[in-house]
């Protein structure tokens, strides 16, 4: 308990856990949508674009978020329009372009980059290990920013998302721009993984998105408590893990992602119980 | 008066042209089936009249007085529905979603209505329930209740029996008549099973290979067609026989 408190005066502990307060929070509300379209894997495949983009924006020495923005949004539009019209199965586009950014990205910076630590570098990008005790409060301030933005957008379309991710095909016949807020959608995908390998590192952002949903839709029945209690176990998982590895030392984005299959498994039991009882 | 008018209407996927020079026009009142054999474009017409494919050439032209915004459908289910964590009023209530514009919220009146369609189509006892507990000709009715909220007018239907069994089904048809006959909704099914529904269709479009009928009840009955459509209809009801033994 001492250890913790001596931790909580420390500033860049405060930004970390304010950060991935805010991750956590997009990625959840981001992830039942994604999940409940079965898109879940777009959110993995994205943030290996992401590294892609990241390794360019290493090589050329520029402030990597100019690149992996745009890079990772255009790719975020492209690829959910592609599955809409069905002209390329899912999972393997995903899968190619997964591999191929990664495959790349590294290329590219181990045969380029002046850095003197390449593997510590690319380490760091992909599992996050270091990252989020080294946040400036410019990366604060974007969180800050970007989740305001996402929990209005959320609120006031609502019922827009729902109609759409519920039946497409019903929301355009009776005049919903579905084209529209699928692209709205594909953009702050691709926001949210870019600022969340900030916290878990590109190989783990599937899990931020993939969890709370998916334990969340174990337990709820409706939509909207479905998003709320995604919300929340993914904001106490990732605040959880940030302790346990300001304790323990254990990797930041590995602790979360244990933590939240764990918390999966608690309410799939959960669920079973609940299920025999009313049975009984 | 015209609700909308195929003109010269060819229709498929860019590879393939599954039917071309569909001309037929809707009134309003009408109770239109489209029937045909599996693979025949039924189901590729009516989403082009909906707009959800592109016509290959021709077109289907609304008339300028109908808010093509006030369209209800009911499509068949999605893989994806069978788990979908919602419950029966959220579904209902995003059957206003369309006509809601820019407005973010359900209005109180809209509430209402949902409710009111649910008592209606004897669903409003499950309304705080999950969609994926209920059977088949309950989501059958909450997706038919959507579809009336979000229109008075004209009602799209994409094989609305599929899944569902002898009894529902024809509780089912049962309900559309009414609506058609009580509510004067404008009916367009799309549908394989003409021998219950015939009796209340005005107007019929049969496919085969390519369009080969558009007309009347009378008219359909007289024809040639009529015959081959019975017998298809027999082998149906045998698979389904055999089915529930």
């Amino acid at each position: 308990m001492d250890k913790l408190i001596m931790f909580f005066q420390h500033d860049f502990v405060i930004k970390a856990l304010i950060v991935a307060i805010l991750i956590s929070l997009c990625c959840a509300i981001l992830g039942v949508t994604l999940v409940l379209k079965r898109y879940a894997m777009i959110g993995d495949g994205l943030s290996h674009v992401a590294f892609g983009g990241m390794s360019i924006a290493m090589v050329l020495t520029v402030a990597d978020m100019y690149l992996m923005l745009p890079i990772t949004i255009l790719v975020a539009i492209i690829l959910i329009r592609l599955t809409n019209r069905g002209k390329v199965k899912n999972d393997s586009a995903i899968a190619m372009l997964s591999v191929g950014a990664l495959a790349f990205g590294y290329l590219i910076v181990d045969l380029f980059s002046a850095s003197a630590n390449i593997s510590g570098d690319v380490c760091s990008t992909l599992f996050g290990s270091v990252s989020i005790l080294t946040l400036s409060n410019f990366d604060v301030w974007l969180c800050v920013g970007l989740t305001i933005f996402v929990l209005i957008y959320f609120i006031f379309f609502h019922n827009k998302i729902f109609a759409i991710t519920f039946d497409e095909n019903f929301s355009k016949a009776t005049g919903v721009k579905t084209a529209l807020y699928n692209n709205i959608l594909a953009v702050i995908v691709g926001i949210v993984i870019v600022l969340a390998m900030k916290l878990v590192g590109s190989l783990l952002i599937s899990a931020l998105i993939v969890f709370p949903a998916i334990s969340a839709i174990r337990l709820f029945k409706s939509y909207k408590w479905v998003i709320i209690f995604a919300s929340i176990i993914s904001v106490i998982n990732s605040v959880l893990g940030i302790l346990l590895h300001l304790l323990w030392g254990t990797p930041v984005g590995s602790t979360i992602v244990i933590i939240n299959i764990f918390v999966y498994f608690v309410c799939w039991c959960l669920e079973v119980i609940l299920r025999e009882t009313r049975r009984v | 008066m015209n609700i909308f008018e195929c003109k010269k209407l060819s229709i498929g996927y860019p590879e393939k042209v599954v039917c071309k020079d569909i001309n037929f026009a809707v009134d309003k009142g009408d109770f239109v089936c489209i029937v045909g054999e599996n693979g025949s474009g039924k189901s590729t017409l009516l989403k082009t009249i909906l707009g959800l494919n592109k016509p290959l050439s021709g077109k289907v032209i609304f008339d300028k007085d109908f808010n093509r915004k006030l369209i209800g459908f009911l499509p068949q289910q999605t893989e994806l529905q069978k788990d979908f964590p919602a419950t029966v009023k959220e579904i209902v209530m995003s059957g206003f979603v369309g006509r809601m514009g820019w407005r973010p919220f359900y209005s109180s009146q809209e509430k209402d209505k949902a409710d009111c369609v649910l008592k209606e189509l004897g669903v409003y006892e499950h309304s705080s329930k999950s969609f994926k507990e209920l059977s088949g000709g309950q989501q059958q009715r909450v997706l038919l209740a959507r579809a009336l909220c979000a229109t008075d007018e004209m009602l799209f239907l994409d094989e609305p029996t599929n899944n569902l069994d002898g009894r529902s089904i024809k509780q089912f048809y049962n309900l559309i008549s009414k609506l058609n006959r009580d509510n004067n909704i404008t009916i367009c099914m799309v549908t394989h099973d003409l021998e219950r529904v015939i009796g209340n269709a005005t107007k019929i479009v049969y496919m085969k290979d390519n369009i080969k009928f558009v007309g009347t009840k009378k008219d359909f009955l007289e024809s040639e067609y009529a015959k081959n459509f019975g017998v298809e209809q027999e082998e149906i009801i045998v698979i389904n026989n055999k089915g529930e033994e």
